[in-house]
């Protein structure tokens, strides 16, 4: 029982961290239609910025954040700006090239830099652990599911009430209808990208904290499709279920049946998911049929 | 996509189905056949290896792209099938005993068919599912091979290790003469697959192919059948690219999963967008441009050595930074590829002084 419980822990430790990561690429879906197979590296690099911010320049830790979400801010604008934009337009099977060239350009961007040996990093969340049913649950994993919490939370409520976030939703909803309404949609699709890298800094600085630094976090981004999949490809509240049903799926494979296994698994509930549902569980039912 | 030439004017269907029609392009099939066939004699081992790798990588492009390019069903399973066709022949031939080139022939079969299964999905999906479907498919191969239940495909080794080429008493001689002789038999079959691949797109099949990349609900009012083009489009491509891996196989002799990565997936579809997509022609451009590309990164680090030295340290990462960038690069200002710029520079000649 303590066991399960703390399989438990880690699995939605993990699948929240996973739910932080699918929000992005959902966020960009929605907003600009492109599917990003580059969400997974800009974990990495959010992770990797933090990194130099936090260890080699020695900022403390609030401006480390502060950095981190200044420079994923300006990747994910810079992104959009030369690469997405003169794309518009284009087929779905170019985007989606496109954003796998990204992908491929931005992981051997920082292994250039940085090498392929995991990077030690000073704990920001406490290594400490608490007791909770006879089971002993590290500290960190629960901080990190309030922090995907929150962060899950905040952009939730910025969605719904501010000025922005209502323009992003009717975007998402109808480009020339939001046109008509004065809303410049460049700057909606500038300001997913921004908050899509900014959401995946927190990510993976999360995943960095609780694991390791280094180029795994990018294999971890990519199992943001079976949780988009799972949840539907355009919902916010999708990104939850599925980040965590994937979460624990990939815990529970690992503890109780076979550890390699794990990394596969969700991938194998994705062809099924596909076959039975290609929508997902909160997707629009809109997907084009012949 | 597949662009025209202009001022070609044909008067009849028969001239206009014709593979050449100019005397500049019998000019150059000639050109290109001497070339092919003095390659061997002047190339010094080296790189006769690349032209050996450039040959395999030929027959995996073209097979892409009669899938991504022609039928517009996007796929980043390439490694899984290669994958397929490696390990296959390599079992059929060695542990089953069966002639080299029959259990080829056997793996481009069943990569056909693990290609069809694969392409289930693409029945329903299109476009960015099939994109998830299929990197789903990939990252399941690449699972399988690389754990290996029940040590059936590697018996524990974790690789295989592949006999000599063998057919009739005729064996792949020894390092010497080894990369000629292989030159000779992918030479082969790499030209044979880029002719199918051109004759696939004169028939009705192939155009069936293009229809459905082009409007798929058009394609089926006009009488095509969507579920035979799709299926067989995924059969065909999965040929040719399990041809590509099983080559890959006995030519390097041994097989490893790390072979056949996502990694390798994206090389072929940067291939295929660097060449063109839906050109036979741009496949091949595709292949060759990727395969020497690592090599330039490599002898332009070499030569920076002593101003540069970050480039010669990080060579891996370096050339994946550059396969990244030339596939934005592409796809942002020459979406059409390299096929596209020759066809704009045979156009320019041919009306010279005169625009168009």
């Amino acid at each position: 029982m303590s066991n399960f419980i703390n399989q438990l822990a880690y699995g939605l430790a993990d699948g929240s961290i996973l739910a932080l990561a699918a929000l992005g690429f959902v966020l960009i879906y929605k907003a600009t239609g492109v599917i990003n197979f580059a969400q997974g590296e800009f974990l990495l690099v959010g992770a990797y910025m933090f990194y130099t911010a936090f260890v080699v320049l020695q900022l403390p830790l609030v401006l480390a954040v502060v950095f981190g979400v200044v420079v994923a801010t300006i990747i994910g604008v810079l992104v959009e700006r030369l690469i997405l934009r003169p794309m518009v337009g284009e087929n779905p099977i170019s985007i989606i090239m496109v954003t796998i060239g990204l992908s491929m350009f931005m992981k051997a961007v920082v292994q250039a830099f940085y090498g392929t040996t995991p990077k030690s990093q000073p704990a920001i969340l406490p290594r400490s652990s608490v007791e909770f049913l006879g089971a002993t649950i590290p500290l960190n994993r629960l901080l990190a599911i309030v922090i995907a919490a929150v962060v899950l939370t905040a952009f939730t409520i910025f969605f719904r009430r501010s000025r922005h976030g209502v323009a992003m939703r009717a975007v998402a909803d109808d480009q020339q209808a939001a046109m008509t309404m004065g809303i410049s949609v460049r700057r909606i699709f500038a300001m997913a990208w921004a908050l899509a890298a900014v959401s995946a800094l927190i990510a993976g600085v999360l995943l960095g904290d609780i694991s390791a630094v280094d180029q795994n976090i990018a294999a971890f981004g990519l199992m943001v499709f079976p949780v988009v999949i799972l949840g539907g490809l355009d919902s916010v509240p999708g990104t939850i279920v599925g980040g965590l049903t994937i979460g624990l799926l990939h815990q529970f494979t690992a503890a109780y049946w076979d550890a390699g296994l794990a990394g596969v698994v969700p991938y194998i509930a994705l062809v099924l998911i596909l076959l039975v549902r290609p929508y997902g569980i909160f997707g629009e039912t809109r997907i084009e049929r012949v | 996509m597949a662009a025209t030439s202009t001022g070609i004017h044909h008067r009849s269907y028969t001239s206009e189905l014709r593979l050449r029609a100019t005397k500049a392009e019998y000019f150059r099939l000639g050109l290109m056949t001497v070339l092919l066939l003095v390659l061997p004699f002047v190339l010094d081992n080296y790189w006769l290896s690349i032209a050996n790798t450039i040959m395999i990588a030929v027959i995996g492009a073209v097979g892409l792209n009669i899938l991504v390019g022609y039928t517009g069903q996007i796929s980043l399973g390439q490694g899984g099938f290669m994958a397929v066709g490696a390990y296959s022949s390599a079992i059929l031939s060695d542990r089953i005993g069966l002639p080299t080139p029959l259990a080829i022939l056997l793996a481009v079969l069943l990569t056909a068919a693990v290609g069809v299964f694969f392409g289930l999905p693409g029945l329903r999906l299109k476009g960015l599912y099939l994109a998830i479907a299929t990197l789903a498919s990939q990252v399941i191969i690449e699972f399988l091979v690389r754990r290996d239940y029940g040590d059936f495909l590697t018996e524990g080794l974790g690789y295989l290790n592949v006999d000599r080429f063998e057919f009739l008493g005729f064996k792949i001689g020894g390092r010497d003469v080894f990369e000629q002789q292989w030159y000779w038999i992918l030479m082969i079959l790499a030209v044979l697959a880029v002719v199918s691949a051109r004759n696939i797109f004169r028939t009705g099949l192939g155009r069936s192919f293009m229809a459905v990349r082009d409007q798929d609900i058009a394609a089926e009012a006009i009488g095509v059948n969507l579920t035979r083009a799709k299926l067989t489009a995924f059969a065909v491509s999965s040929a040719f690219v399990g041809l590509a891996g099983s080559l890959t196989a006995h030519y390097s002799e041994v097989v490893s999963w790390e072979k056949f990565t996502l990694d390798v997936s994206i090389l072929y579809l940067a291939m295929i967008i660097v060449g063109g997509l839906g050109s036979v022609a741009g496949a091949v451009y595709g292949a060759i441009f990727m395969t020497l590309l690592p090599e330039l990164i490599r002898r332009l680090a070499n030569a920076l050595e002593s101003t540069l030295p970050f480039l010669g340290d990080q060579l891996p990462a370096v050339r994946n930074a550059t396969f990244g960038a030339i596939i934005i690069a592409f796809l942002i200002f020459e979406p059409r590829g390299l096929d596209r710029i020759w066809q704009r520079m045979k156009d320019y000649f041919r009306f010279w002084p005169f625009r168009y």
